[in-house]
């Protein structure tokens, strides 16, 4: 090991680990300084690219710590800002657990990101999930610990996937090195990794924890889970499976499947969570078609997406920390009363919807033209529309229903309104300025891209003229439409029925026939089970009694009335009489001992 | 500030809508004119005036009634579905 490495995680984990010792007026300060240097360390890594951290464990196998190449740096990097951001964002929350979890979680993260062989993934890939799933817990909204337990249930099996995966493999090949796999020959473990790392990448079928989870999930933990698990996945997916045609598929499944249950979703934050499962549908898609251009692609996306996610998440979050409410049924009209809360929510929103200057415009893109150029065609039309369905959700209808039209609020929901405090305003702020600088400013995001060799366009007047139409004409659909989109109280079944009532079926089953046979079991016990014991028990008690203490008593008895004769005849108390016997029995021994 | 844009732009509705309109128009205008599409990947783009604007109100149309009869086939329910 290099003396020189420290690990990103390692600095996150000691923070989190310092954390109850830190009082205030440190606190805020402590908060803040950990991930920044844990950001400072990252870029220190992305100087020094090469194989660090390698240990020897248990003699044969060599645990890779610190692999630092092209497709981890920019991934560190943006995982270690987002890091940054979410702290100041939380920074208002005097519960040192959440920040402690949030920090594991980022831990967690780093540690994929920088892992280079399964043993060590597995690790972090679990500290991720267990950590996360706090952040749920913490929430003490009705419905929270349940969606934990779903959430950890699901993350526990995926993990269980994976190592199989991992094991079956190293059986097979002796390698555990987490490298890209073969599409040529596949094995059982190919695909056993594959839906492991998958179901934190919530592609369809794996999906469903995703909305469930982070509508429920702490304001501030909703922020850090939106970035985490599902770009560390797609890390994973890219270092192992880019160019398995598969992906491209499920990539665009999962866009169209997202889009469509965000049309029709009434959680605000389940519905950014619909919109996380299409936007990393893009990637997933990008990761599928594995050229250069589309892994950069996939990586300028996961880039650009954790900021405006985030920042889409954060202006969600201010809205349900000052209203207490995050459904549109229950909200509406509140521009007056959140302006800045809206400012940052459409900046996200515009974002996402790739506007010229934003982030998403620079990002998207590159994978839509990676798929026609890979003669995709039908990938990339369905992309796009993907995208302009994007924009209808998440630049139009989102802000809309809370911010404009009818005013749904309570009184007090009226009342409550207003801007978040002022260490939300900057991490929203940064966001913002972050999403803005990628999309204005190509050098920043794009020097960072894996494979440096391919260049890319943006800003040609024909990718500008279709976004522009794009644009303009969702927004007059909208105009148009926008009743078909309006708010309904009402939830979307998803393919987590099936395990929410295959649940339920298993506690009914619990609840009745389980419960009957062992009530049932119960009663034939006490009334035959005990009644037969407590007869048997009376009968030894009896034979005891009588049999053997008859036995045992007896003989007692016998031999005290042995005794007693003995005594009557022997021991009559004269003294020449005893003298005589005894001196008689020593006679009979000595001549006895003589003959013998 | 911002609520003060918002309710300007609101009290001058018709002008924002005319100047949207005619934005739209010059930008529609530019497209089929003024841009280059001899390196669009598809002959539909290439050869298609304003070829994207069609798709897209084309997939509005197609997402927003699929997802409403999606919806509407059972999979939108009520809120208490779970909790019983």
């Amino acid at each position: 090991m290099t003396t020189s490495f420290i690990h990103p995680a390692l600095i996150l984990i000691c923070g989190a680990l310092l954390l109850p010792c830190i009082k205030e007026p440190f606190r805020k300060l402590y908060l803040c300084s950990v991930p920044l240097l844990t950001f400072l360390d990252v870029i220190y890594l992305n100087w020094h690219p090469g194989v660090h951290g390698v240990v020897l464990f248990m003699g044969d196998w060599t645990l890779t710590f610190g692999r630092v190449d092209n497709l981890s740096m920019i991934f560190g990097f943006i995982m270690a800002l987002m890091a940054i951001i979410g702290t100041v964002y939380g920074l208002h929350v005097r519960d040192n657990w959440q920040h402690i979890a949030a920090w594991f979680y980022v831990a967690g993260s780093l540690g994929v990101i920088y892992s280079g062989d399964y043993l060590v993934l597995f690790l972090f890939w679990e500290i991720m999930a267990f950590a996360s799933t706090f952040l749920i817990w913490f929430n003490t909204d009705k419905g929270a610990l349940a969606a934990g337990y779903r959430y950890l249930l699901v993350h526990t099996f995926g993990g269980v996937l994976l190592l199989l995966g991992f094991v079956l493999r190293y059986q097979a090949t002796g390698d555990l090195s987490f490298v890209q796999l073969d599409e040529q020959s596949t094995q059982l473990f190919t695909w056993l990794i594959m839906a492991g790392l998958m179901l934190n990448a919530a592609v369809p079928p794996l999906h469903s924890w995703l909305p469930d989870a982070y509508s429920k999930a702490t304001v501030t933990g909703a922020v850090f889970m939106c970035a985490f698990t599902t770009k560390t996945a797609v890390y994973t997916l890219a270092r192992a499976f880019a160019g398995f045609d598969i992906l491209i598929v499920l990539g665009v499944v999962m866009a169209i499947y997202g889009i469509v249950y965000a049309m029709m979703e009434n959680d605000i934050r389940k519905l950014l969570g619909w919109e996380i499962v299409s936007q990393v549908g893009y990637m997933v898609a990008g990761v599928g078609i594995g050229t250069a251009l589309a892994i950069n692609g996939t990586c300028a996306h996961a880039f650009a997406h954790i900021l405006y996610k985030g920042l889409l998440f954060m202006a969600a979050g201010a809205v349900i920390h000052s209203t207490g409410k995050s459904k549109f049924t229950e909200l509406g009209g509140l521009y007056r009363k959140m302006p800045n809360t809206l400012f940052f929510m459409v900046i996200g929103g515009i974002s996402v919807s790739a506007f010229p200057f934003f982030s998403g415009f620079v990002s998207k893109s590159m994978i839509i033209t990676a798929s026609f150029e890979s003669h995709f065609m039908v990938t990339g039309f369905l992309l796009t529309l993907v995208s302009i369905g994007t924009f209808l959700v998440a630049g139009l209808r989102l802000p809309y229903l809370i911010f404009f039209g009818e005013d749904r609020c309570s009184i007090e929901t009226h009342a409550k309104a207003t801007d978040p405090p002022w260490n939300m305003h900057m991490a929203m702020a940064a966001a913002a300025f972050l999403c803005l600088l990628i999309g204005s400013y190509l050098p920043f995001l794009y020097t960072m891209l894996p494979n440096p060799e391919v260049t890319y366009h943006p800003y040609g007047a024909y990718h500008l003229s279709e976004t522009l139409q794009i644009l303009a004409f969702s927004a007059l659909a909208f105009i148009f439409l926008k009743a078909k989109l309006g708010a309904k109280a009402s939830i979307s079944l998803d393919l987590d029925w099936f395990y929410r009532m295959a649940g339920r079926g298993f506690l009914w089953l619990a609840q009745n026939p389980i419960q009957w046979i062992d009530t049932a079991w119960g009663s034939a016990y006490r009334v035959v089970g005990l009644y037969s014991l407590m007869v048997t028990a009376k009968f030894w008690s009896w034979f005891d009694w009588h049999a053997i203490d008859g036995v045992v008593d007896g003989s007692a008895r016998c031999v005290q009335a042995f005794g007693r004769r003995v005594t009557v005849v022997l021991q009559k108390g004269h003294i020449q009489q005893t003298i005589y016997f005894s001196v008689t029995f020593a006679a009979v021994l000595l001549i006895s001992y003589v003959c013998l | 500030m911002i609520v003060k844009f918002i309710d300007y732009l609101q009290e001058r509705l018709q002008t924002v809508k005319v100047l949207s309109a005619i934005a739209i128009a010059i930008m529609l205008v530019w497209t089929i004119v003024g841009v280059d599409t001899s390196h669009a990947h598809t002959w539909m783009e290439a050869h298609i005036p304003g070829f994207w604007a069609l798709f897209t109100l084309l997939a509005c149309f197609v997402l927003i009634f699929f997802a409403k009869w999606f919806g509407n086939s059972g999979i939108m329910t009520r809120e208490d579905y779970y909790d019983d």
